[in-house]
């Protein structure tokens, strides 16, 4: 199993779907929110996530294909 | 002297040991050095600087340094100039410039972060550092661990020019290319610091690289004769810088080494390709909006800053505003400062001269007030911004008439 944190940025279009929730039971992911700020057109979440290696990578492309922006939870580390 | 309390989250406060960590594990906030202030209080005096180095060691009590400084013993201690022409260009009262595209060895502030960063992975006993960078970080990680005798891993997107990249293979660290877009180097760099137990240094040692920023502050203050000007123009990248002057000058007032309160209003500076810290002063928003990069300003091209918010915060807290600057008006002020003051910067001092400009046009800074402009690299790195705005005014063949003719010309054109 592979343990990961990331920063997940939701766009307005997708403050109101069920984002996470189909990313726990399509991809079996195991997700653990520590921070979070959802506002009306946009939105952040700081969150664990633990699954296999591939599942993982699926689970992320499956969130950047829907529009939400996936980055390590230091953000940029590229100065 | 125990001046280090640890390490606390600057989201939920939680307090750990000076470990080399960097995220709370309870709410994934960043960690930053907590200090035994009164423990530093009538021991660190204006008495007991002014006989240290004339580095950025002299404030060595004040950063997170426990042993002996390991590398980078003549970084910092720059030159803060009175620029007498500019101000005049300006038609600004005084204006002083912070020059750190001369501080030693790599030129750019960057020294300043990675001296530390280096010092403490050593004192950790860390034998590799490493970092991911397209310019002044890997420049200077590169050197102060080839000064420090580490192992050093430099990490670059593949498409980097390599006229960038010599500055840093000539320190012969471990250069990796990575091919991939933005996104996917980033990610790999930040799963890379996770992974091995090396110093990171702008990852898993944030907390204690970024502290390094903070002698940058206190060499404004003590340059001035220990006051505060009312002004600090700051560019912004990741946000660190802005934040840690800040801190810095309100660490000199809790030590009482300047005298009434600071009332310096911290400025933010960045491109208007890539401005998502300014964007949110000037909405007066606490939302960072990640933005895609398309700025001249490379060194300042972070789409997502780590510490965005905390910056926002200080401009507020401290009265300061923000603007963003094109890239027309960026290489304008790299060409003010150049020819005013003869300092020729990078791309990011000309978004902090651009700026200035702009805040003293529309009244934000009043022309009788003091104000400091933040110069934090060397243009002669990066002298391709230029290329297309500047070529030899006179060519000649080699005859002295053929040089008369052209001076004739030159003073008809003058006239």
């Amino acid at each position: 199993m592979t343990r990961t944190r990331v920063r997940l940025t939701f766009p307005s279009n997708l403050i109101q779907e069920p984002i996470l929730y189909h990313l726990v039971k399509d991809f079996d992911i195991v997700i653990n929110i520590r921070r979070a700020d959802v506002k009306e057109d946009y939105g952040w979440v700081a969150l664990e996530m633990e699954a296999g290696e591939d599942t993982l990578a699926r689970g992320v492309k499956w969130l950047k294909d829907k529009g939400v922006q996936v980055d390590p939870i230091e953000r940029d580390v590229i100065a | 002297m125990a001046k280090l309390k640890g390490l606390k989250c600057r989201e939920c406060g939680r307090q750990y040991p000076a470990t080399p960590v960097h995220v709370c594990e309870f709410c994934f906030g960043p960690l930053e050095v907590d200090y035994q202030y009164e423990a530093l209080k009538g021991v660190v005096t204006r008495e007991s600087i002014a006989a240290g180095p004339p580095s950025m060691w002299r404030y060595k009590d004040l950063l997170p340094i426990e042993g002996e400084v390991a590398v980078g013993h003549h970084v910092g201690f720059t030159p803060l100039i009175r620029a007498q022409n500019l101000a005049e260009e300006l038609d600004c009262k005084e204006v002083w410039i912070k020059n750190d595209s001369v501080c030693h060895p790599t030129w750019s502030f960057k020294d300043r972060v990675v001296a530390v960063a280096v010092t403490k992975a050593r004192e950790f006993g860390f034998d590799t550092v490493a970092c991911a960078s397209t310019g002044n970080l890997a420049n200077s990680v590169a050197a102060h661990a080839a000064e420090g005798r580490l192992k050093s891993y430099i990490f670059i997107p593949a498409d980097l020019e390599q006229g960038k990249v010599l500055g840093t293979l000539v320190y012969n660290p471990t250069l990796v290319a990575v091919h991939g877009t933005y996104d996917e180097v980033n990610r790999l760099c930040s799963e890379i610091a996770d992974k091995y137990r090396w110093a990171f240094v702008n990852v898993n040692f944030r907390p204690y690289y970024s502290e390094g920023s903070k002698s940058f502050g206190y060499e404004i203050a003590e340059q001035l004769g220990w006051r505060t000007p009312q002004h600090i123009i700051v560019p912004c990248a990741g946000g660190s810088l802005i934040t840690k002057i800040w801190k810095a000058l309100k660490e000199l007032k809790t030590l009482g080494l300047i005298d009434g309160p600071v009332k310096t209003k911290m400025h933010a500076a960045q491109a208007l390709g890539c401005g998502p810290i300014v964007t949110m002063i000037k909405n007066d928003s606490d939302v960072l909006r990640p933005v895609r990069p398309n700025t001249i300003a490379k060194s300042l091209a972070i789409g997502n800053p780590a510490d965005g918010y905390y910056a926002y915060k200080v401009a507020k807290e401290s009265g300061g505003h923000g603007e963003h600057a094109t890239d027309e008006e960026i290489i304008e002020g790299m060409l003010l400062l150049a020819r005013t003051e003869g300092i020729f910067t990078e791309t990011a001092g000309g978004v902090t001269v651009a700026v200035t400009k702009k805040l003293i046009e529309t009244g934000v800074i009043p022309r009788g007030e003091s104000v400091v402009i933040s110069i934090t690299g060397n243009g002669l790195k990066t002298p391709d911004a230029l290329y297309e705005r500047l070529e030899a005014h006179v060519k000649i063949k080699p005859s002295l008439s053929a040089f008369d003719r052209a001076l004739a010309d030159l003073k008809n054109q003058a006239s």
